[in-house]
Formats: structure tokens, C-alpha cells, sequence
């Protein structure tokens, strides 16, 4: 573990920090221009945040400590998982500490924190956005895992640098099935934890079809901007992560230099503001699913997962 | 005869007493080897014996660590709920019976202590039996325990026979005489009967009726003591004496185990009612140990002795994390029991203000059954899924089908797991009161906190340092060579690390790193402080109206209702909506009614056809036994004449 490699992974939860919201705001402004309007420019949501942290702070009659601290659990937890994901070099000093199922638990723990939250205000809407967002990490947790272990099979360890490692070594790798397959899955999934079309609708006024927003519809001021930072930088964390374990070029090593540093830091803005590029794009044909067939989509993920890990099984060498 | 605090304090007492005599005999058991220990006069015939080794030694220090807290606990719960003499006396002589059934070393005193258990369990269950759904619940209890105990004595009688003696280690020397035959029939038998004690699929259904109808403290102590025992014969008898195992045995352990877990974290998932949540929890919980052990088996009988040694740990782990958060569980909803009277989650609500104290135990709970990083079911999961993906398969088509459709099982078991976990605090605990009952909670009495904060303060050591667990796990994995013994087994330390494998996890530096990152992210939110104005607390948006009134959340049924939509199918609810209009006009309502009944679909399928067949068989042989008195004599007479005819 050098010096070097330490200030990459400062560098990636930094990049994390400031990026997220010119991520969010890259998306909004492609798919303004999309639709044929100016659009409120890359870095709204950054002049969107400043406004909210000068904002009054606000607690709403009634509500506990829960509601009060889960903003900071969702950014704090993503951060860490910024520190631990092989985004910019692969010698994260948090890596051996936390494997994927880590990196998922602890996703989790956001969510479940946001929804715990949401259910401590007693409104209507608080607990609406609850139930829903619960039903779908329960159905997209077990998703995330399997392809996840689809991937890691091929790699025989499921911590992230060794997974990335093994695909950039073995190129071949990703033409599999069972990576495929995972690809598949893992993107589906990742547009559910996100809250993007065409599970839920982030720009959705309409309360009664919203999934995410009603659950924090009682935050305000900085609370608010800490919740949307933190749903801005999950959904770039994700992103990077999807990059990484499917284009592993561009990652510095174990023991990086200043340049593959740099290198790598150039390579997961790329690929990052491409696939949010894409999926901005694609959002803008879609709408959004009614929310009981959005079950059936989990599902059908699910199965692909299913499947992905089985291909790997089969089609994988022997350990050893 | 409602009892005084002094008899409540001598029962409570002497359980905690016997729990840490429990924990230290435990422990020296584990790490100084075998204790025997043989009476001969006790029982005629056959005798006492006791031969407790490591594996034993692991279930009687996790009976005991439940039986500490539960004890302490139970002094003001029992005050409180003005518990009668008699199960004062009965609890600290179950956990005594549970102490006895891991240190017995031969088939008699196995059987023994085994039915003590069960007698005094079922006792406790029935100590309000003034109600009718405890006598009904203590009459299910009763049948399927009773079932379960006659399939064991069969089995045990099977392979005392074939192995030729009494005690354990006789049976163990002889085991390669024992006939592949005898063998089978023995793992079916303990299998039937270990596994209803385990609560697994279909043999669980007096779990989700006796836990929530018994008093908490025993609730706790069944939960998270009694049905361990069943994991434990599974292990001892047919593990350790009759191992290794054939494939299938494996298979059918990882079958039984998947399908209990997946049913049970989905009951769990729609469950109303707090106790009925976390019973059904218990059948998931023993449902992924049992899984591991059939992964343990499964990988050891092809050769994958490393791998085999992980899904072992796991199994052990699990027992143990399952013990300290179910214990917790239990004792919190007892806690929430006895300040309101209530167990249904769609009257609780607004406890985090009134019950600080008790809401905090429970999250802890929660938080370790939901197998996310800082709960203490963590590490056990993690260590379950490193052995089911590792699995070196060597071009095996079983394990090559079999491991990925186990991850599936395992994967949606804990997302599932979180769902439930999170309504049970959510609506449980958080928003506001939703009925009058519920208003009026007060916080538990110290003690009860004290014996609780026990129990979390265990969750917490499971969840952050399970390397003060390593060298026992150690021990005790060494002591079953049959199922990985031989190998090294994962390294529990700061990073935990499997052998021969790459992964590596930390869960306590996790846990520091993610303070780290949210006291990082609370002072980003500090960022701009200087230019706020002064923090107000304002009402809620109540959608326009003028007040919000408690009517308006959600409850537990409205929160699981969207999951149960989507498992329709397996769950097969049986709802009823009835909209009243007003007379004057269809387009306006006047009342809307809906009412759901989730009934459990194995039970109702399988259940039922039983009870009914032996309902009409009793009804037939009922006809026998008219009343008159000589007719009874004739039978007595016939019967003799019969049984001397066969004997002459």
C-alpha cells in the first residue's frame, strides 16, 4: 500500500464529491437538449445545493433522531463506498476490508436508512415511498449479488480489485456468457437502486407515482441537499462501478504512478459521463413503468442473474 | 397468585446462574477437550451418562449466554405480568434441561433430557393458558413436539441397535458396522424430528403459533436456545457420529435448508404481528444454517474439505448471531408487550419517544437480522456465500447446479430479510402512536433494559469482533471431521480470510471507516451554516388538510402489501374489499372495508388433510366407547385372550 495509492482513493471520493452533481446535471441538460429545451446548464444541481445548505434547517413536529442522522448515513455511506471501489487505482487501502458483498450491505444500509426515515415522518407519503422503496431493494438486492458472484467466479475472489484485475488480464472474459448475462442484470438493477426511468421518475411532480422522492418528501433546506448529493454521488459510484468491472482499461495498478494516476482518473470521468450520457439518452424514449409491473423487470433481472452466475459455473476453469 | 418480587428474583436469578454455569462449562469443554461424566445409580438400567466435547460445549455456552440476559430480564417482566408459581419454577429447569441435552454422551440420557426439554417448554408455553389461543397454541406445540420426539426415539433406537450400545462413543467405534440401510433410515427419522424442533419447512408450523403465544423471556429462550438443539443433533448424530454423509445427504440438508429460509423470510415479510415476525425469522435463520451444514456436508463428500470448512464456520456463526439478536428481538417485543399490551404492529407505532431505550435494543436487533455490515448476522452471511461461490466444482454438474440456485435462494432470503426487518422497526417502533394503547407506553424498568443491553452488547461483539470468537469456532471445527474439520477453516481476526481463497473482510474497520465517513458527510452538511437562519420546527405537510391524524400512515399491512402483490402466488392471501356507497349516489363512498387473511399456504395445504383424517378416525373409534361399563370389560377380556393366544 504506497503513498500514491492512498491519494488515488482521496482522489476518487473527492472526484465522487464534486462530480456527482455535474453527473446529475450532465443527464438533466442531455436530456433537455433531447427534448428541445435550453435546459438549466451542467451545473445547476451544484447551484441547487448551495442554495439549500444556506437554507433554514427544519424538523418537522414529531420526528426522532432517525430522520435527523439518515441523510448523513446515505452520504456517508456511499462515500465510503466511493473509497473502497477500484474507480481510479486498484490499491485502495479499504479493499481488503470490504468485498462486494460489502460494498452491497453497505448500499443497503443507506437505503434502508432513507426508508427508515421516510417511515419515522407518519404521513401518507412518507410511508408510500417507504413501502415501495423497500419492495424494490428487496427484489434488487438479490440481483446485485448474484451477478455480482457471477462475476467474481472467474476472478475466485469476490473483492472488487481482483475482479477488475482478472477481467483487464483476461479479456476474453467479458465476451461470456455469464458476463453478459451479469451485464444485463447489473445495469437493470442499477437503474432501480437509482431511481431512474423507467422504475421511478426523478423529476416527477406527481406524488402519488413517486417512489424516492416521496420518501424524503419532508426534507428541506441542508438536510435536502444532503439527501440529494447523496442520491446524486450513489448513482455516480454505481456507474463507475458498472464501468469498471466491464471496460477495466485505464485503471491504475496496485502501486500506481503520478501519470497512471492521472490516467485513471481521466478513464472513469470518460466512461462515467458516456453511460450517463447513455442513459440520460435513453430515458428520454421511455416512460415510466406502472409500479406493479416494475416486479416482473426485477424478476426478469433476477433471472438473468441466475443465470449469469450458472453460465459462470459451467463455463469457468476449474480453481486451482 | 400473582407472584412477589422475591419469587421472581429466585427464578430469575437461578437462570442466570445456571446460563453462566452453562458459559463456563461451555467454554472449558471447548478449549480443554471432553468432560465425561457417568451416574449409574440415577437411572435404573441404563444410567446417566454425560460426555460433553466441543461441539456440545459450543451449544451449551450459547444456551447459557441466552439464559443471562433472559434471567435477568425475566425478574421484572415476571413481576410485571404477575406470572403464576409455576412457570416461575419451570423456567429455570428449562434452560437446566437445555443445558443437559448437548452434554449427554449416550442415547438414554439424550432422550431424557431431550423430553425434559420439551415438557418444560411446553409447560411455559401453556402459563396463560387462560387463553384460548395459548391452549390451542400449546396443543399444537404439544402433538408436533411429541411427533417429533417419537421419530427421534426411533432413530435412536435404530442406531443404538446397530451400533451396538448405549453411549456415543460406543456407537461412534462401531459405525462402520452400521448397515448403509440402518444408516438411511436413521438420517430421515433425525431428520423429521431435529427438523420440526429446528422449525424447518413443512415441520415448522408450531414455531409461528407457540412463540408469539408464550410468555417473552421464554419465547427468547425457545428462539434462540431450544432450536438450536435441533441444528445440534442434526450435527451430532448425524454429522459427527454417522459422517461422512453421502451426497444426497448434503443435497437433502441444502433443500430443506433453502426452501425453510426463502418460506420463512417471506412469511416474516408480511407477517402483522410482532412475535409472529420474528418466529417465522427463526424458521429463516435455522433454514440458512441448515443450508450451510448441507453445503458443509455436500462439498465434504466430494472432497472440498477447505470450502467445507468455510460453510461449517458459517453454519456455527449463524447459530450463535441468530441466539444474540433473537434473544434481543424477543426480549424487545417483550418489553413493547408489557407497556402496551399489543403485539400487532398495525396498532404499535411512536415508540422511539416513549421507549427510547427498548427502540434502540430493537434496532440492534433488527439490524443484526437483516445480515447488513455493522448487524451481527454479517459475518455469518458473508462467510455462507464465500463457501457457496468458491465451491471448487471441478466439472461436477450437481454442485455446478446446485450452488448457484442456493445463492439465488440466499440472495433473496436477504433482501427479503431487510424488508421485514425494516417494517418491524419502521412501523413498529417510528411515526406516530396508532392506537390509544400505544400513547400511553412507558419505558421498560432498568433491569429489563440491563439484561436486554446484554444481549445487544453480544450482537455488537459478533458484529464488529468476531475475532474474539476465532479460536473457539476453532476448536469446535476441529471436532467434526467429518464435515471440514480437517482443514484449516477461515481466519477470523481483524480481516477475516478464507484458505485458499483470495477474500478478505473487515467488518470492524467497516464499521470505523463508515463513522468516519458519516461524521465526514455531517460536517459537509455543515457547509454555508453562517449564512442560515435560526432552525425552526414546524408541523408536517398534512396534504392540505388540517391536521395529520394517525389514520393517514401507512401500517405494516399497507407497508408489505406491494410484496404481497408480487409473491400473489406462493403467499395466496385471501382479501376482501367492500366499498358502501352513499344511497343517494354511486359516485359517493361511505365506507370502505378491507380485510386480509394470510394464512399459512403449507399449513393450510398440509396441515388440514391430516387434522381432518385423524378428526374422522377419532370420530370412528370413538364409536367403540359408548360409556357402558360392560362393554369395556368385554374389550379388556378380548384384548388378554388375544395377547395370550401370541405370547403362548
Amino acid at each position: 500500500m504506497s503513498t500514491l495509492a492512498d491519494v488515488a482513493t482521496a482522489m476518487q471520493v473527492l472526484a465522487v464529491l464534486a462530480g456527482a452533481p455535474l453527473v446529475v446535471g450532465g443527464m438533466r441538460q442531455v436530456r433537455a437538449r433531447l427534448e428541445g429545451r435550453a435546459g438549466g446548464g451542467i451545473g445547476q444541481p451544484w447551484r441547487d445545493l448551495r442554495k439549500q445548505l444556506r437554507k433554514q434547517q427544519i424538523t418537522p413536529q414529531g420526528t426522532t433522531v432517525v430522520f435527523a442522522l439518515a441523510p448523513a448515513i446515505v452520504a456517508g455511506s456511499t462515500l465510503l463506498i466511493a473509497a473502497i471501489l477500484p474507480l481510479i487505482s486498484l490499491g485502495s487501502p479499504l479493499d481488503p476490508a470490504a468485498d462486494l458483498f460489502g460494498v452491497v450491505g453497505l448500499l443497503f444500509l443507506g437505503t434502508v436508512a432513507l426508508t427508515l426515515a421516510g417511515l419515522d415522518t407518519g404521513t401518507a407519503f412518507g410511508g408510500m415511498g417507504s413501502s415501495r422503496e423497500i419492495t424494490i431493494a428487496a427484489l434488487v438486492e438479490p440481483t446485485i449479488l448474484l451477478a455480482v458472484f457471477a462475476l467474481s467466479v472467474p476472478g475466485h475472489s469476490a473483492n472488487l480489485a481482483a475482479i477488475v484485475s482478472s477481467t483487464a488480464d483476461h479479456p476474453g472474459q467479458l465476451v461470456s456468457p455469464g458476463s453478459l448475462l451479469a451485464f444485463v442484470a447489473l445495469a437493470i438493477v442499477i437503474i432501480a437502486e437509482t431511481g431512474r426511468l423507467p422504475v421511478d421518475n426523478p423529476s416527477t411532480h406527481l406524488e402519488l407515482t413517486m417512489i424516492h422522492e416521496a420518501m424524503v418528501l419532508e426534507y428541506a433546506g441542508p438536510k435536502l441537499a444532503l439527501v440529494e448529493w447523496a442520491s446524486g454521488m450513489r448513482l455516480t459510484v454505481l456507474l463507475g462501478l458498472l464501468a469498471n468491472l466491464f471496460l477495466p482499461w485505464g485503471v491504475a495498478g496496485t502501486h500506481p504512478s503520478v501519470l497512471a494516476i492521472l490516467i485513471g482518473f481521466v478513464a472513469i470521468t470518460l466512461k462515467v459521463s458516456v453511460l450517463a450520457g447513455v442513459l440520460a439518452a435513453g430515458e428520454v424514449f421511455i416512460a415510466k413503468f406502472r409500479l406493479f409491473r416494475i416486479p416482473e423487470l426485477l424478476a426478469g433481472s433476477f433471472l438473468l442473474a441466475l443465470l449469469a452466475v450458472t453460465a459462470s459455473y459451467f463455463f469457468s476453469t476449474p480453481t486451482n | 397468585m400473582p407472584c412477589s418480587l422475591g419469587a421472581a428474583a429466585l427464578s430469575g436469578g437461578l437462570t442466570a446462574a445456571f446460563g453462566i454455569v452453562g458459559v463456563t462449562l461451555g467454554l472449558s469443554a471447548i478449549f480443554g477437550g471432553s468432560r465425561d461424566l457417568q451416574i449409574d445409580w440415577l437411572l435404573p438400567l441404563a444410567g446417566v451418562r454425560f460426555d460433553l466435547g466441543p461441539l456440545g460445549g459450543l451449544f451449551v455456552a450459547a444456551t447459557g449466554a441466552v439464559a443471562v440476559p433472559v434471567g435477568i430480564y425475566s425478574v421484572r417482566y415476571a413481576q410485571k405480568e404477575h406470572w403464576a408459581r409455576f412457570p416461575l419454577v419451570m423456567l429455570p429447569l428449562f434452560v437446566a434441561a437445555m443445558l443437559l441435552v448437548p452434554a449427554a454422551g449416550s442415547v438414554t440420557t439424550f432422550l431424557l433430557s431431550w423430553e425434559l426439554m420439551a415438557a418444560a417448554s411446553l409447560a411455559l408455553v401453556l402459563s396463560e393458558h387462560h387463553r384460548g389461543a395459548v391452549r390451542s397454541a400449546g396443543a399444537f406445540y404439544a402433538v408436533m413436539t411429541q411427533l417429533g420426539f417419537a421419530s427421534i426415539l426411533l432413530a435412536l433406537m435404530v442406531l443404538s441397535a446397530a451400533g451396538g450400545g448405549d453411549a456415543f462413543d460406543t456407537i461412534a467405534a462401531h459405525v462402520g458396522g452400521i448397515s448403509s440401510g440402518a444408516r438411511t433410515a436413521v438420517f430421515l427419522l433425525t431428520l423429521a424430528g431435529f427438523g420440526s424442533k429446528a422449525g424447518l419447512l413443512p415441520l415448522h408450523a408450531w414455531l409461528p403459533r407457540a412463540h408469539p403465544e408464550a410468555p417473552s423471556p421464554v419465547s427468547a429462550l425457545m428462539s434462540a436456545a431450544m432450536v438450536n438443539m435441533g441444528i445440534y443433533g442434526i450435527i451430532r448424530i448425524d454429522l459427527q457420529i454417522l459422517g461422512p454423509g453421502p451426497h444426497w445427504w448434503g443435497l437433502t440438508l441444502m433443500i430443506f435448508g433453502a426452501v425453510s429460509a426463502v418460506f420463512g423470510v417471506l412469511q416474516a415479510s408480511v407477517a402483522t404481528d410482532l412475535k409472529t415476525l420474528l418466529a417465522y425469522s427463526t424458521t429463516e435463520n435455522m433454514g440458512l444454517v441448515t443450508l450451510a451444514l448441507g453445503a458443509a456436508t455436500l462439498l465434504s463428500s466430494y472432497g472440498a474439505q477447505q470450502v467445507a470448512a468455510i460453510a461449517m464456520t458459517a453454519a456455527l456463526l449463524l447459530i450463535l448471531s441468530h441466539g444474540a439478536f433473537k434473544t434481543l428481538g424477543f426480549l424487545a417485543a417483550g418489553s413493547v408487550l408489557a407497556a402496551t399490551g399489543l403485539r400487532d404492529l398495525d396498532k404499535l407505532g411512536g415508540l422511539a419517544r416513549r421507549m427510547p431505550g427498548t427502540t434502540v435494543m430493537f434496532g440492534i436487533a433488527a439490524l443484526g437480522a437483516s445480515g447488513l455490515p455493522l448487524g451481527a448476522g454479517f459475518v455469518g452471511e458473508w462467510l455462507l456465500l464465500q463457501s457457496l461461490i468458491h465451491s471448487a466444482h471441478d466439472n461436477n454438474t450437481l454442485l455446478a447446479l446446485m450452488m448457484p440456485l442456493s445463492v439465488g435462494a440466499f440472495a433473496l432470503t436477504t433482501g427479503l430479510g431487510i424488508a421485514a426487518m425494516v417494517k418491524a422497526f419502521g412501523v413498529g417502533f417510528l411515526a406516530r402512536p396508532r392506537s390509544p394503547a400505544a400513547e400511553a407506553a412507558r419505558e421498560a424498568p432498568a433491569s429489563m433494559l440491563t439484561g436486554m443491553a446484554l444481549a445487544a452488547a453480544a450482537c455488537a461483539v459478533l458484529a464488529v469482533a468476531p475475532v474474539l470468537l476465532g479460536p473457539a469456532l476453532k476448536h469446535v471445527l476441529a471436532s467434526v471431521p467429518t464435515v471440514g474439520g480437517g482443514a484449516a477453516g477461515p481466519t477470523l481476526g481483524t480481516y477475516l480470510r478464507l484458505p485458499g481463497l483470495a477474500g478478505s473482510m473487515s467488518p470492524g474497520l467497516i464499521a470505523a471507516a463508515l463513522v468516519i465517513a458519516v461524521l465526514l458527510a455531517l460536517g459537509l452538511s455543515r457547509w454555508g451554516a453562517r449564512h442560515r437562519p435560526v432552525a425552526a420546527v414546524v408541523p408536517l405537510w398534512a396534504c392540505g388538510s388540517e391536521s395529520l391524524s394517525s389514520r393517514m400512515q401507512y401500517t405494516a399491512t399497507s407497508f408489505a402489501e406491494p410484496l404481497q402483490r408480487v409473491f400473489d402466488n406462493v403467499l395466496q392471501p385471501d382479501t376482501d374489499v367492500e366499498v358502501t356507497h352513499f344511497a343517494e349516489s354511486r359516485y359517493l363512498v361511505e365506507k370502505v372495508t378491507y380485510r386480509t387473511l394470510l394464512a399459512d399456504p403449507v399449513e393450510h395445504r398440509l396441515y388440514t388433510p391430516v387434522v381432518h383424517a385423524v378428526t374422522t378416525w377419532a370420530h370412528w373409534v370413538r364409536r367403540a366407547h359408548p360409556g357402558s361399563v360392560h362393554l369395556y370389560l368385554a374389550y379388556g377380556v378380548l384384548g388378554l385372550l388375544i395377547v395370550l393366544v401370541i405370547a403362548r
